[in-house]
């Protein structure tokens, strides 16, 4: 088939006209035959920049011979292609017989020669199936190699680690023949090793093998470790073997500090938990089931903030939190006010009693959420800065979330603390636990500092609520997975004791992560409440018993 | 009165039962063991007299619940000692017989294998080895009372002696059956899961969905509840009784007194354990179903609830407290689903505020006070 250009295209013109007079499968046939055609024609063409005979063949055909040619057009990859490729991922390209078209924004465009035509109004959309549009964004991405920003051709050669393809390997070449960036470089090189891992030569195995055990991340460790089993030549077999354990060193490292970090990151929300409990069960002796749904109230509130934001603010939604945290404490903290003068104020000095009636409470706070957000969980959306992460190693990334709510249970912690220690409040407030009726001789009214200080205590729990707002569901059933951690925090950490509570909260934290590695979720979660009953029975006071004459009362 | 004793005169133990205690017991027993079983399966449907099978199922499933509400009064009304752990109990029972039924089964399940069709359908071979006994009825009937009497003999015994008290003793106890809920949560732990156990067919080789083996798990419900009545009764009123009420009152003096508290607030745990147990041994066939959400924090605070609205430190008042309770939460969840758990949570805090002596302590204190004027 060796046509020339010239006599072929009236030829197929012939063809493609009579396609459109024929049954479906016939014309299907004929295009079949149009293609390899075009095949044919393509191979003699120069391949130096995009032509006409290229765009065709890329959007015309079936799926093989459209893939056939799309690896090629990599081969000689210039900016029009890139250009056309990205038309065709937005299926923005239609065709008119076989005049290939650009339609952006209702006009066309020629994707040669880059100017404006008509849009005939036979023009017909192409159809991309699922493989052509996989094989199109692959095409992309690695069009990337060549891109000026730097960091996007980092990108491209780590997703060709990755994914390691043979045929873009010509592009690789050409990318690192004129790369300058000595990082994006080494980021080639990696992604060129993977690549030439596979290849039938032993040699340049070999070479990949050592090259791959600078990129530390468990992909290529995946990759080494397929080579390894396929892997015949002695040589290489050593080399992959040694490289495996560099990998693997580095690796553990990884691993070791992210339980660490997930440890102290669940510590932080534990003790942002277990603050206010420390408050209202640590200081007054309140037994209160509710925190858990005092916490929801919080999230909630959080999650109207959100929701007032979006409609009226929609241009400041990235800084609704800094609304919503103190509108999730003043929220939980007037529930919590109501209720210490409704209910609980009746019921100082008999714990059992405070303990089912404070659950009442947290039944009714429960149905009434459901009453009036309805059962479904809803959802609460991160500010744009809170997404994303920190990336320390290859297989350690520091998610923002995570940290941000680190921070801000060390903030409550201090602003508790300071509050507590240093003010005439926390004055009033260690006054009155410590000796009533002392306090109440010396003209502190008892009965206001009691609604301050449970109110604090429920605030903080509103504040608890907000930040589990931001890292995971918020239904109403958000507290009563809580509840049951943060008393066993308080009663490990000993009552009335705020240090106590900081290093049980962190302690069960890192615990329950460290174990998760190696029982997994549930029997770590179970290994850890065995643990707490166990230790109560050693030292019912918790770490830090309070001596003298407190102790026992 | 010329003859004088160096010794105490212990007071005479009173009789087990009054005159009208003994006419309210006949009468409940000739009710469960005649009545009820003449009005479900004799009367015809179309009579007014007529008890639906959905009646008869609703309180049969109550009686068991009013013995875990007697059984929570006697160590929270009687010992002061508030447990948060007492549904563990109940599902250890529950899950005993549970086992025994799923054996029951045999090859009629739905993949026709001797095994249980959960293991078929995790793909174990052979059953575990704590399902070892469970095909004899003899067994269950004892490991129904062991296992929970057992657990509840050791988690006691390191509590107890460690003197945890109060709110300390309630929150460790939630934690145990919370903890024991994930556990039996877990596919490997080989308690079928979060399904736990259905679809019963058999006990003791006979088909268990029949009307007569209904109305004969009834009435043993009923004779259990009875039984279990009296020998509360029994044990409050002997010496036993009034040291563990000594204890609730004032722990302190007790021990000073001379006396241990260990052994007797080990005992009632232990026995108010396996109460719970049998009651849901009873629970289980049925129901026809038993799953961990049995072990949930939640269930074992309502049994609180069930002794506190009935009252504390009396007998009736639990079971009247357990017929309360259910009764209404039964009609409300069909009648106003969303409104229940607003009942039960003013329920909580009603109760707790402004009858801390429940219904039957109320009732009493009216017809105390009736009696006092009619002296005036």
């Amino acid at each position: 088939m060796n046509l020339g250009e010239g006599t072929a295209l009236p030829f197929f013109m012939g063809i493609w006209m009579t396609c459109f007079s024929l049954p479906a499968w016939a014309r299907q046939l004929a295009l079949r035959g149009v293609c390899t055609l075009a095949l044919g024609v393509l191979s003699h063409v120069s391949a130096l920049a995009l032509t006409t005979e290229q765009t065709r063949a890329l959007t015309l055909g079936d799926t093989d011979a459209r893939v056939t040619a799309l690896q090629k057009a990599l081969a000689s990859p210039d900016a029009p292609t890139a250009a056309f490729l990205q038309a065709m991922a937005d299926d923005a390209v239609k065709v008119n017989g076989t005049q290939v078209l650009v339609v952006r924004d209702g006009q066309a465009f020629d994707p040669v020669s880059g100017e404006a035509t008509a849009l005939p109004d036979t023009a017909e959309d192409v159809i991309n199936n699922n493989r052509m549009r996989g094989e199109i964004d692959a095409a992309l991405s690695a069009l990337q190699l060549l891109s000026p920003d730097a960091a996007l051709r980092v990108q491209a050669a780590k997703s060709v680690l990755k994914e390691p393809d043979p045929t873009k390997l010509a592009m690789l070449e050409k990318a690192l023949a004129s790369e300058t960036n000595e990082g994006v470089k080494k980021q080639m090189l990696l992604a060129r090793a993977a690549i030439l891992l596979n290849s039938n030569n032993a040699d340049e195995r070999f070479a990949s093998a050592k090259t791959l055990a600078d990129s530390q991340t468990p992909d290529t460790q995946l990759l080494l470790n397929q080579r390894l089993s396929q892997e015949e030549d002695k040589k290489v077999r050593a080399q992959l073997q040694t490289s495996l354990l560099t990998i693997q060193a580095a690796l553990s490292w990884g691993e070791k500090l992210g339980a660490l970090f997930t440890g102290i990151s669940l510590g932080s929300i534990l003790l942002l938990v277990a603050l206010g409990l420390a408050i209202t069960y640590g200081l007054m002796g309140v037994i209160n089931m509710a925190h858990g749904e005092l916490m929801m109230i919080g999230a909630y509130a959080t999650y109207v903030v959100q929701g007032l934001f979006r409609q009226y603010l929609p241009g400041m939604f990235d800084a609704y939190l800094l609304v919503a945290v103190p509108a999730s404490f003043l929220a939980a903290a007037l529930v919590g006010a109501v209720l210490e003068r409704l209910v609980l104020r009746h019921l100082y000095g008999r714990p059992l009693e405070t303990l089912l009636a404070t659950w009442g409470i947290s039944l009714v706070l429960m149905q009434g959420v459901r009453s009036i957000f309805g059962a479904q969980n809803v959802g609460v959306e991160n500010p744009s800065w809170m997404s994303g992460g920190v990336q320390l190693l290859a297989n350690l990334s520091l998610p923002y979330n995570r940290l941000i709510i680190i921070g801000f249970a060390v903030f409550v912690l201090v602003g508790m603390t300071l509050l507590i220690s240093k003010t005439r409040l926390g004055l009033f407030v260690r006054g009155v636990t410590q000796n009533r009726p002392m306090a109440s001789a010396l003209g502190v009214n008892t009965a206001r500092i009691d609604t301050y200080a449970f109110s604090l205590g429920c605030g903080i729990a509103g504040l608890a609520g907000c930040a589990l707002s931001q890292i995971g569901n918020v239904g109403p059933d958000l507290g009563q997975n809580y509840i049951v951690d943060a008393f066993m925090v308080v009663v490990l950490g000993g009552v009335g004791q705020l240090a106590g509570t900081v290093y049980a909260a962190m302690g069960l934290g890192l615990m329950n992560k460290l174990l998760e590695g190696v029982a997994g979720a549930v029997l770590a979660k179970i290994a850890v409440l065995v643990f707490i009953i166990v230790f109560i029975q050693k030292r019912p006071q918790g770490i830090f018993a309070m001596k003298g004459r407190s102790a026992e009362a | 009165m010329t003859h004088t004793t160096s010794t105490l005169q212990l007071p005479e133990a009173p009789a087990l039962l009054g005159t009208k205690g003994w006419i309210f017991f006949l009468a409940a027993f000739i009710t469960v063991c005649a009545v009820v079983p003449v009005l479900n399966l004799w009367v015809p449907a179309d009579n007014m007299f007529h008890m639906s099978d959905y009646a008869v199922a609703l309180v049969g499933k109550i009686m068991c619940y009013a013995i875990c509400a007697l059984a929570m009064d006697l160590i929270w009304g009687y010992t002061g000692i508030l447990s948060l752990g007492h549904g563990l109990f109940f599902a250890l029972g529950g899950y005993v017989m549970g086992m025994y039924l799923m054996r029951q089964i045999g090859t009629d399940g739905n993949y026709k294998s001797n095994l249980p069709d959960f293991m078929v359908f995790l793909d174990w071979k052979t059953l575990p080895w704590h399902w070892t006994f469970s095909d004899s009825f003899v067994a269950t009937l004892l490991m129904v009372v062991l296992v929970p009497g057992v657990l509840a003999f050791v988690f006691g015994y390191f509590a107890f002696r460690s003197r945890i008290k109060g709110v300390y003793f309630s929150i460790i106890t939630q934690a145990m059956t919370f903890a024991a809920m994930l556990l039996f949560f877990r596919n490997e732990t080989g308690f079928g899961g979060n399904n736990g156990f259905t679809d019963f067919k058999r006990i003791l080789d006979l088909p268990i969905a029949t009307p007569a083996m209904r109305m004969t798990l009834f009435v043993l419900t009923g004779w259990a509840l009875l039984m279990s009545f009296l020998f509360a009764r029994w044990l409050v009123q002997s010496k036993f009784g009034r040291v563990l009420q000594a204890i609730r009152d004032a722990e302190s003096r007790v021990m000073f007194s001379g006396y241990s508290p260990l052994p007797y607030k080990l005992t009632i745990w232990v026995i108010s354990a396996v109460m719970c147990g049998i009651a849901g041994a009873l629970y289980v066939p049925q129901v026809g179903i038993i799953n961990p959400s049995e072990m949930s924090p939640a269930n074992s605070i309502e049994m609180a609830v069930w002794a506190a609205v009935g009252g504390r430190a009396t007998l009736l008042g639990p079971i009247v407290g357990a017929f309360l309770v259910n009764g209404m939460k039964s009609w409300l969840t069909v009648t106003a689903p969303e409104f229940w758990l607003y009942f039960l949570g003013a329920l909580f805090i009603g109760v707790t505020l402004y009858m801390p002596q429940g219904v039957v302590g109320l009732i009493q204190k009216i017809s105390a006070k009736k009696k006092a004027e009619e002296r005036v």
